[in-house]
């Protein structure tokens, strides 16, 4: 028997929160609809309303909510964010998740028995920034950026005394979190600043004789024949050529799925699992959310997880396992 | 335009060093810099990889005692990313030594520095005043801010600091580091992993650089790093910055002569030289490099606005 992983389900709207709930989530995180969280999309996330009609239904289920207050509050105006952080712990929310140290520290004095999480948005990933987190705030939960293999994970967990949780499914940075200004660079928006990575505002597609060509702001992410499947143009998804030769050179359009390292991640230490998600519809929500419940169960069970195929709600029907092995890097 | 008149004089830095040059380059062109440029403060140490710390190690305690010697305020400069024991050895290392003035690159450092005098570096998030504010109070003397703030974060930003009497530092010459990544770009290019790299980086001494489908110059990958294709060039933002009171004013090193970069920043500083004339004068210094500097006009990052600043 293995103590039980904690799902922690994303929801961008109180259908998908709703869907995640009766999928068996354990957690799930959602934002508000403005540019203090990291999925600052149009038509995504919640009101202060939504919020609290969605903690009413949440709790009744035993579902904890999380908060996400994870992009960098805007020099000169904290206020947003401070009321989001204050709206958040009067809702009653479960915790919010933050990353930046300003927000950390106002939250910490202003409400202290509001339970923090550090958000991958703040990368910590070593012994010294999480207890650095830890002492300084409180924070009682660290999700790990995507960059440490499994041993790594590991290690790391023997040398904390908090919780960490990790991305299992899902859309996939491969650039260290928060710590990537490609997106800006290319369209003047930020994912730090704004809550956005490559935002539909900037993305343009032409037709060039045969060819569909896929711009974010000024630049060609990609291009596709006739007979494939023309992606969205995330920045680090995108074909670029160097040394004359055109490749994927981050990263292919494919998203990430640890589905059959589930066991590994548990006996690494780790508390809690995360689906990412909040831009997706509620059926996606509910599909992933039903397989990833039963895969936790059957770990817990110390059983393998059954066999799934989620490949149709992954990116260009791709998946990896991402940095958690070792030769991705 | 004209510089406020009780603002301290303003220091030019160079920054470290991030493409991996070999090392005896890298420890020439530090003498060259202790000898020759006109800058304040230098910044040096590995940033990016900590693969490639061995190689200018044994160069390291002749390049310091130099700097010194030459009267220049020496920084060590520390990882980006750290991810395992060895890792945080290094930076613990670095940390530990009293008399050095140490450049955080990672919480994990600042961590480390809390309570000494130290340097924030551009890869912690500085964005607001919150942070900087908790910077300070930790003990860091001074806050490279990241490379995505603009002239409104700045003029904040730049308030709080002398409020606290704290100095900000902007990068203002040299391709931006955009992001960086446990992934090794570099070794995937050349079909290797970051294990078995053959230290591929040292190749490109600016960056290999990346261009889109259509033939359009993108980015530069250094690395587990990927810098922008553009040099950013703040030079017709200098006054501006003067004005709101940014004191440090950081060139990141390329593969060109960083002591005429650094003769014509010291001449706009001190209001000797035309900006027209020192844009000129850069461009023929740096005739393979393109400009930005959309995201001190709050643009995209990889724009050159011109014309009047602000």
């Amino acid at each position: 028997m293995t103590a039980a992983l904690e799902l922690v389900c994303p929801a961008g709207t109180p259908a998908a929160l709703r869907a995640a709930v009766d999928a068996g989530a354990d957690s799930v995180y959602l934002g508000f609809r403005d540019e203090t969280n990291a999925r600052n999309f149009p038509g995504l996330n919640f009101s202060r309303d939504e919020l609290a009609a969605g903690i009413e239904l949440a709790h009744q289920a035993g579902t904890r909510i999380l908060v996400a207050i994870n992009t960098y509050p805007e020099a000169g105006n904290p206020s947003p964010w401070h009321q989001a952080v204050d709206d958040a712990a009067r809702a009653g929310a479960d915790a919010v998740i933050l990353a930046d140290i300003g927000l950390l520290d106002y939250a910490t004095n202003k409400h202290p028995d509001l339970r923090r999480h550090l958000s991958v948005q703040a990368s910590a990933s070593n012994p010294e920034s999480i207890n650095f987190y830890v002492k300084n705030f409180g924070v009682k939960r660290v999700v790990l950026p995507r960059v440490l293999t499994v041993p790594e994970i590991a290690r790391l967990n023997s040398q904390i005394s908090v919780e960490t949780e990790v991305f299992v499914f899902g859309g996939l940075c491969v650039m260290a979190e928060g710590r990537c200004a490609l997106s800006s660079y290319a369209t003047g928006i930020s994912p730090n600043k704004n809550g956005a990575c490559s935002p539909a505002s900037h993305v343009h597609y032409e037709e060039a004789g045969d060819k569909l060509i896929s711009r974010l702001g000024d630049f060609v992410i990609n291009e596709f024949s006739s007979d494939e499947a023309a992606g969205y143009p995330t920045l680090c998804k995108g074909r670029f050529v160097t040394n004359g030769k055109a490749s994927y050179l981050f990263e292919e359009p494919t998203s990430l799925s640890a589905f059959m390292m589930l066991p590994e991640l548990a006996d690494a230490g780790v508390t809690a699992l995360k689906i990412e998600g909040r831009q997706r519809g509620r059926a996606y929500v509910k599909s992933v959310v039903s397989a990833y419940r039963q895969a936790v169960d059957a770990v817990a069970q110390g059983l393998t997880p059954p066999p799934m195929d989620l490949s149709s709600l992954s990116e260009g029907g791709r998946q990896t396992t991402g940095v958690y092995e070792k030769t991705w890097r | 335009m004209k510089m406020s008149d009780q603002a301290p004089p303003a220091k030019l830095t160079l920054g470290p060093v991030m493409f991996n040059w070999p090392a005896e380059k890298w420890r020439d062109f530090y003498f060259r810099i202790a000898d020759e440029a006109d800058v304040d403060s230098v910044y040096l140490g590995e940033v990016v990889c900590s693969k490639r710390v061995s190689f200018v190690e044994p160069h390291l305690g002749d390049v310091i005692e130099r700097l010194g010697g030459a009267g220049k305020e020496v920084v060590v400069s520390t990882l980006a990313l750290v991810m395992n024991d060895r890792e945080m050895d290094l930076i613990r290392s670095t940390a530990l030594m009293d008399d050095l003035l140490v450049e955080a690159n990672d919480v994990s450092t600042a961590s480390l520095m809390a309570g000494r005098p130290h340097v924030i570096g551009p890869f912690v998030n500085v964005y607001n005043e919150g942070t900087l504010e908790f910077f300070a109070r930790q003990g860091a003397k001074r806050i490279c801010l990241p490379v995505e703030v603009s002239a409104q974060t700045l003029s904040v930003l730049a308030a709080k600091a002398k409020e606290l009497d704290r100095e900000i530092e902007v990068i203002a010459f040299g391709r931006l580091p955009l992001a960086v990544s446990a992934r090794c770009y570099h070794a995937r290019a050349h079909n290797l992993n970051k294990d078995g790299c053959e230290f591929i980086c040292g190749e490109d001494l600016d960056g290999m650089e990346l261009e889109t489908l259509d033939g359009t110059p993108f980015l530069a990958v250094n690395g587990t790093q990927t810098l922008s294709y553009s040099c950013c060039n703040l030079l017709s933002e200098i006054g501006a910055m003067r004005d709101m009171g940014v004191g440090c004013f950081r060139l990141s090193p390329q593969d060109l002569d960083m002591v005429a970069v650094a003769r014509i920043f010291r001449g706009v500083l001190e209001n000797s030289m035309e900006i027209a004339e020192a844009q000129q004068l850069l461009a023929g210094l740096a005739p393979d490099f393109v400009f930005s500097n959309g995201y001190f006009h709050g643009v995209e990052g990889g724009e050159m606005v011109t014309g009047s600043p602000r």
